[in-house]
């Protein structure tokens, strides 16, 4: 809401500059956007008489003024503007001066012609476009008035003021006015508050000769008041107006449109003015419309109407789109004569949803969006009438039409004297909560510990005790209340399962991971890119209703996409290497329950470097051990058509599946983008936390010496670690007390087809020293089993 | 005349160990000299010939020589171990400028560290951090936190929707009402989390971030606690020597509400870039619980009252780490990511 301080201060003066006036509003709540200084940045721009036009000799389109700047001599300046014409009077900017945005005047010479200055425009001296009157937006500004030559432009027009663009809540559109900015700083400051004048009107008289009104949807319009103006003479408005509008941001019309934008903006209630010789039928018709009628409206453009919009009809057609703008086929103008005045309550939401559908958003739907007042509409016709009387716009004809079947009343609403220093930690006076709320123009009644507040009634807003006390809360300041630290015992902590999470994240980022978080949604076809069977879990997208794009139109059943996108990106960003890990929440459709099922999974993905399915399972080992999660086992996978066939296994843990881990297929890899051989897995971190025990249990330390034995078998290459460890264990026999794979070697001295595997054995005896011809006993029983069950020949180093 | 034998033998000591350059050789001649059948040794057996005053005298002459012969062992023992020692360690210098072996660590994720980080503080203040589904219930996200039936947020063009029913979760309070629904005061909660809006991705914007929602609920909480409460949580984040201002705002689950500022902490207040100029940042919204909210979870509001309040992640992140685009946290590219190690 843009507050220009000068309209502001006719109604109260706070009596502090401009920073104090900011600082203390903020901190009882209107917060600022921002603040401009009109005016500041002009230096030795004067008003101007232009004394003669003539075509500049080498240009088609530039002309050559001459100009009384009041300086004795004339100035010749050369304009490029068609609207400039002798005793024109408008702004000139002198050699040496200054224009907004540290634009410097210099004495030039313009096609060999000299230019001793330079006509301004209304943007050149810092207005925005989109306020700036029609008649000169594309040109010099041309001066209405009385000015004399060389009087500084800014001190005869007043230029040189204050804007606060406030920011008003969602729950204060009172606020949404230059009246509702003062009440709030009269409340702040502690000063009087004046309103302005207006015409009173009695319903009924002699308006209802011009009109009836007919209101077919109350709901939607609760309100709806008519007043006629006669004798209307249309000319513009005068500048204090113009630019009161143009500093609030709107653009000046004409008089008639310009003090209906006038009170709109003073009272926060929109008023809109038809021309009654295109209101046929003497009729005022609110009514919803049928679906898909066709309406222009005040700017030109043809609208289809949705279902059910809120219209203006007269007796034969529609002549606005209720509280969002007029019909151009009633608009006011030049040659108009007799006016109807609209002052109209109607239902925020209609409003909204009407203005949203039409994707057409006015300065009278915003406000009416937020919430209006139905008994503003009176005080704000009232004083429209006034404006048109005291400017010499027109007459107003006695009486008015005011259709307002369902009166509002409010009671009172008891605030407690008690509650409210409960609340706020204070040890306020009844005698000062009143004080704050009287300031706001509430009344309160009752006595004792029960306040009766009766709030102003353009303070929809203030409905229950909670309400009243953060009325005094923010007038009394809360830089006032004190601050204290609560009193009470709780128990800090956090659940299981977030504090696995937080640990796993800390043990892969340790390991040389980095953390990657990725949007929860997914694009479905990823189920298809990674092959994901039919039927499968992953298939069970959650679709979202209304995405953002196909890319995201459904949760996630996986993390491994959103890993192998990001992996992908990195690799068309020339990053040669990639290490990632994410953790977080994955959703599945399933029937029963109120909510989609969601549960924790994670997943690692890398590519580059030393990368390979070791280092992988290497990492997944590292979070294993440190989570205490034992008994994990990995077993070849090649139905998973995401993976390479050989390279894929399935991990597990007391037969639940943990996840998948490997080497991403090359034509998935290829899909993502991805440039390297990858290697990926996920796993239900759920399951892993469920079988995670990070206590551990004291063994006694050995007393006896071990027997070590290294072993280096000759096996064929698909006979698998796991299958030798296991004969080994087998027909090892209760001394051994542990075993370990230390090298895998192919190569020389090793047969194609085979491999040499090594392993550490060793064996111990918790009761005595075991012979080194007991060792080589239980040795040789197991090269024994190794030979006979899986041909594996001991090799000799 | 044996006692110029004596002198003879220390010369050759000296003479010998002179040109010894290893532990090895100065052994071969403590052996030659001292050992079973060293040159000391003989002369000592042919002690026996002497008389009694002669052999005493001998036997001093002879063990002072001894000692000298050992003296001198030792001395030059000592030199030539120092010296392989100094020699060893020359051909082992190693440059110590050469990078560690094992792979660098790697990063943690700016939104996820800076959960963290929040979380432990308010931990430390007594809160439990609690958690929730990112899919929620329309109840659950707006009608129980108070927000208007026909409230903007809750369009389709701001909200994704799953059913008419269910939403994705477009702020953390959601935590907050399933917590007063499932616990009975006191309450002290904290849920860190995703929400969702359906706002396009600019700088600025993600239709995914994350926020941290506080609860807390106790007989006799004031606004004064609030204030306590987030100042301390203000000066424990960001600096002890920060300022707060608690400015009022709206919120419909709170009132009365507030948004906090600190001062800045990059500039002390004076005014820099990070705050913008104005030497004040804006870092969360605040507000005593409005009694609407507590009944959803059939809280006495007479007997309790409580606060709450919720700060937006990533604006943290960003304010923490100097990052000026909200994109760079879900495009994940690794230059971006392992710059938080």
């Amino acid at each position: 809401m843009l507050v220009p301080l000068e309209w502001l201060k006719q109604y109260t003066d706070a009596g502090v500059d401009a920073d104090a006036f900011c600082e203390k509003m903020v901190m009882s709540g209107s917060n600022i956007e921002s603040v401009t200084r009109y005016g500041g940045e002009l230096e030795k721009v004067v008003v101007g008489r232009i004394l003669s036009v003539e075509k500049h000799g080498n240009s088609d389109h530039l002309l050559v003024t001459r100009v009384d700047a009041g300086l004795g001599e004339p100035l010749q300046i050369i304009t490029g503007a068609p609207n400039t014409f002798a005793g024109a009077l408008v702004p000139v900017a002198l050699p040496g001066g200054s224009l907004p945005g540290g634009v410097r005047i210099k004495k030039g010479k313009l096609r060999g012609m000299e230019s001793e200055g330079m006509l301004c425009s209304a943007a050149e001296l810092g207005f925005a476009d989109k306020v700036v009157p029609l008649a000169h937006k594309d040109g010099i500004w041309i001066l209405e008035g009385d000015y004399a030559p060389g009087e500084d432009f800014a001190e005869a027009l007043r230029l040189r003021e204050v804007t606060v663009d406030f920011e008003i809540t969602p729950n204060r559109p009172d606020c949404l006015s230059i009246i509702g900015m003062a009440r709030e700083a009269a409340a702040v400051f502690e000063t009087p508050l004046f309103y302005p004048e207006t015409l009173p009107h009695r319903e009924g008289g002699k308006a209802r000769e011009y009109i009836d009104v007919v209101v077919k949807n109350p709901e939607l319009c609760p309100r709806y008041i008519a007043r006629i103006a006669a004798n209307v003479r249309i000319k513009q408005s005068p500048w204090w107006m113009q630019k009161r509008l143009m500093y609030a941001g709107m653009r000046p019309i004409n008089n008639i449109v310009d003090i209906s934008n006038y009170v709109m903006l003073e009272y926060g209630h929109p008023i809109h003015a038809f021309d009654i010789r295109n209101i046929e039928g003497g009729k005022i018709i609110v009514d919803t419309a049928e679906e898909g009628r066709r309406f222009t409206t005040l700017d030109g453009a043809e609208r289809v109407l949705p279902a059910d919009t809120l219209m203006i009809n007269d007796g034969v057609k529609a002549v606005a789109v209720a509280g969002v703008m007029g019909g151009l086929n009633s608009e006011i103008r030049d040659d108009t004569a007799m006016i109807l005045i609209e002052a109209a309550n109607f239902n925020g939401d209609s409003v909204r949803l009407t203005s949203k559908k039409l994707g057409l958003r006015t300065e009278a739907s915003s406000r009416y969006e937020k919430g209006v007042d139905p008994g503003l509409a009176e005080e704000a016709v009232e004083r429209v009438c006034f404006l048109i009387e005291q400017l010499g716009a027109g007459e107003m004809i006695a009486g008015s039409v005011d259709v307002y079947p369902d009166r509002e009343k409010r009671g009172p609403i008891p605030a407690r004297v008690d509650r409210v220093n409960r609340v706020l930690g204070t040890g306020m006076k009844r005698r000062d909560m009143e004080d704050i709320l009287k300031r706001l123009e509430m009344r309160v009644a009752g006595s004792g510990n029960v306040m009766e507040v009766l709030p102003p009634s353009v303070r929809q807003d203030l409905r229950a005790e909670e309400d009243v006390i953060e009325e005094i809360a923010r007038i009394y300041g809360y830089d006032r209340l004190e601050t204290t630290l609560p009193k009470g015992n709780s128990t800090a902590g956090m659940p299981a399962a977030r504090g696995f999470t937080e640990f796993a994240r800390d043990v892969l980022s340790g390991a040389g991971y980095s953390e990657i978080q990725t949007y929860s949604f997914a694009r479905p076809e990823s189920a298809e890119w990674l092959n994901v069977p039919e039927g499968a879990e992953a298939r069970r997208f959650v679709r979202i209703l209304n995405p953002l794009g196909d890319e995201n139109s459904a949760m996630r059943t996986m993390l491994l996409p959103n890993m192998l996108e990001t992996l992908g990106r990195n690799c068309a960003r020339n990053i040669e290497a990639a290490r990632a890990y994410e953790i977080g929440g994955v959703f599945f459709r399933d029937s029963g329950g109120e909510l989609p099922r969601e549960r924790r999974s994670m997943a690692v993905g890398a590519y580059g470097g030393s990368m390979d399915f070791y280092e992988l399972k290497g990492v997944l080992e590292i979070l294993f051990g440190a989570m205490g999660v034992r008994g994990v086992s990995y077993e070849a996978e090649s139905g998973n058509a995401a993976f390479h066939p050989g390279r894929c296994a399935r991990i597990s843990r007391d037969g639940g599946v943990l996840g998948v881990m490997g080497e991403l297929h090359p034509d998935v890899a290829e899909k993502y983008g991805i440039c390297a051989r990858c290697y990926v897995c996920e796993l239900d971190f759920g399951a892993v936390i469920a079988g995670a025990d990070t206590m551990s249990y004291y063994k006694p330390l050995p007393k006896y010496p071990a027997v070590f034995r290294d072993v280096a078998l000759l096996v064929d290459e698909r006979v698998t670690v796991k299958s030798i460890e296991t004969v080994i264990k087998t027909a090892a026999g209760k001394n051994l007390e542990s075993l370990s794979l230390f090298d895998v070697y192919r190569g020389e001295q090793v047969p194609d087809g085979m491999k040499s595997a090594a392993f550490n054995l060793v064996y111990r005896s918790p009761e005595r020293t075991l012979t080194d011809e007991e060792a080589a006993e239980d040795c040789e029983r197991v090269l024994d089993a190794l030979r006979r069950e899986l041909n594996a020949v001991l090799r000799e180093v | 005349m044996e006692y110029e034998q004596l002198d003879e033998i220390i010369e050759r000591a000296k003479a010998g160990l002179r040109e010894v350059e290893t532990e090895a050789e100065t052994e071969a001649i403590r052996v030659k000299l001292l050992g079973k059948k060293g040159s000391l040794t003989e002369i000592l057996r042919s002690m026996a010939s002497l008389n009694p005053d002669e052999r005493k005298e001998f036997g001093r002459r002879a063990n002072a020589a001894r000692a000298e012969i050992e003296s001198l062992l030792a001395e030059r023992f000592a030199e030539v171990r120092e010296k392989r020692r100094r020699l060893k360690f020359e051909s082992e210098i190693l440059d110590v400028t050469e990078p560690g072996k094992g792979r660098p660590p790697g990063s943690r994720h700016p939104v996820t560290s800076t959960i963290d980080f929040i979380s432990r503080i308010f931990m430390n203040m007594g809160f439990f951090v609690a958690e929730g589904p990112e899919i929620e219930t329309v109840f659950n996200n707006f009608d129980a936190l108070n927000a208007a039936p026909n409230h903007p947020s809750r369009d389709m063009t701001d909200t994704f929707y799953i059913s008419a029913d269910t939403l994705l979760r477009t702020q953390t309070s959601p935590v907050q009402v399933r917590t007063l629904m499932r616990q009975a005061p006191p309450i002290r909660v904290i849920s860190p989390g995703r929400c969702f809006r359906r706002d396009a991705v600019d700088a600025t914007h993600s239709p995914m971030f994350h926020q941290i929602e506080g609860l807390l609920v106790d007989e006799g909480i004031t606004m004064a606690d609030l204030k306590g409460t987030l100042d301390n949580f203000a000066k424990l984040a960001f600096g002890a020597e920060v300022k707060t201002k608690f400015r009022p705002h709206f919120f419909p689950f709170t009132e009365p509400s507030a948004e906090m500022d600190v001062s800045c902490f990059k500039c002390g207040g004076k005014g820099c870039r990070v705050c913008g100029g104005n030497g004040w940042i804006e870092i969360l919204g605040c507000g005593m619980v409005h009694p609407n909210v507590l009944r959803v979870g059939n809280v006495d509001t007479e007997r309790y009252t409580g606060f709450a309040f919720g700060m937006g992640v990533e604006r943290i992140a960003m304010l923490r780490h100097e990052i000026d685009d909200i994109r760079l946290f879900y495009e994940n590219d690794m230059r971006f990511i392992e710059q938080f190690r």
